[in-house]
């Protein structure tokens, strides 16, 4: 990186920084141990202070006629309901509201940390919080599955009903490999290089507009940058509430799929 | 020297890992698009479905993303 500007004329090379400057943070308290806190965790924590506050607040003493926060909270949670769970799961759906909702939220407040002016740090774009969600959701849609279906389960998922017994030879390794392997890796994945993509390019675009304001040669790139700098933040905002979206549906989806047998 | 073929290969897995999965949400959203202009009133259906094909299609794409961090 430091040859491009070298050889550049831009007299004062910004620092890019590396990739554990942007996500690793010190510890803060109990440094060494397996309990350490960073900042990391403390915005986790914060996170779910703000989300459970919010229905705290909204739900405390609801009335018929909805005050503003009631309003918002209830907008959410009937979007989970109507959008989501009856959608995708059906009628059995609507018991499934609370665990969505929770997710759902979660991983939104997560993902507005990107852009909250202060804070400008996404948890979900380290791995462990994507990795654990994604582990909750396994072990939910297995247990789903057992509960309907009985040990049955496994065997449905291996053997699907309704397949010619040669082509079991095919379907069989790619059913485990896609159920058990695929579903929760991706699932992870998803969420957290998103995150961590978003979190990459806005740290350099703005630190790069901020090297071509101080710099006099290069203010006017700089003011122009400035002005378009704002329309990230927005392309930000979309993902952050998209990925919490699709990481719900699809939540929804697996919880789905283990309720029935697939024929 | 080393360091300057890393560099090319990082940029090579993202940018093949990303072409299929390109090619693949452009047909889906334009299919998408096609079935609600056709069917308005199918659409709340037609776009959850959508987003969840993105959701699968996009995976590869952020797995060769993922992969040019973990290549050195």
């Amino acid at each position: 990186m430091t040859s491009l500007f070298a050889a550049n004329t831009i007299p004062a090379p910004f620092h890019v920084p590396s990739l554990d400057e942007m996500f690793n943070f010190p510890a803060i308290w109990f440094s060494g141990t397996f309990y350490a806190i960073n900042r990391t965790v403390i915005l986790t924590l914060f996170a779910v202070f703000l989300a459970s506050m919010l229905f705290l607040i909204a739900f405390r003493a609801p009335k018929i006629v909805p005050g503003k926060v009631q309003a918002i909270a209830e907008s959410i949670v009937e979007f989970i309901r109507e959008g989501i769970a009856i959608q995708v799961i059906g009628h059995d759906g609507a018991k499934w509201v609370p665990f969505l909702t929770t997710i759902f939220m979660f991983v939104w407040v997560n993902n507005l940390f990107e852009i909250i002016p202060g804070i400008n740090f996404p948890p979900t774009s380290r791995m462990a919080l994507p990795a654990f969600l994604a582990g909750l959701t396994w072990l939910t849609f297995i247990g789903v599955g057992l509960k309907h279906q009985g040990p049955k389960y496994f065997l449905n998922v291996m053997f699907p009903p309704g397949v010619p017994k040669a082509i079991y030879l095919l379907v069989t390794p790619i059913e485990i490999v896609s159920t058990f392997i695929v579903r929760p890796l991706t699932l992870a994945v998803r969420l957290f290089a998103n995150l961590l993509a978003g979190h990459i390019m806005l740290t350099i675009v703005f630190l790069a507009v901020n090297a071509f304001l101080i710099n006099p040669k290069g203010f006017p790139v700089g003011i122009v940058a400035l002005a378009a700098a704002p329309l990230l933040i927005g392309f930000e905002l979309l993902v952050g509430v998209l990925q919490a979206y699709i990481f719900t549906i699809l939540a929804a989806v697996y919880i789905g799929s283990s309720m029935h047998a697939e024929h | 020297m080393e360091g300057d073929i890393a560099a090319i290969g990082k940029g090579l897995v993202y940018g093949l890992g990303a072409i299929g999965p390109g090619i693949g949400i452009g047909f889906l959203v334009g299919k998408a698009i096609e079935s609600m202009a056709r069917q308005p009133e199918a659409a709340g259906m037609v776009r959850t479905t959508m987003f969840l094909g993105i959701a699968f299609v996009e995976a590869l794409a952020l797995f060769g993303f993922v992969l040019s961090f973990i290549i050195s």
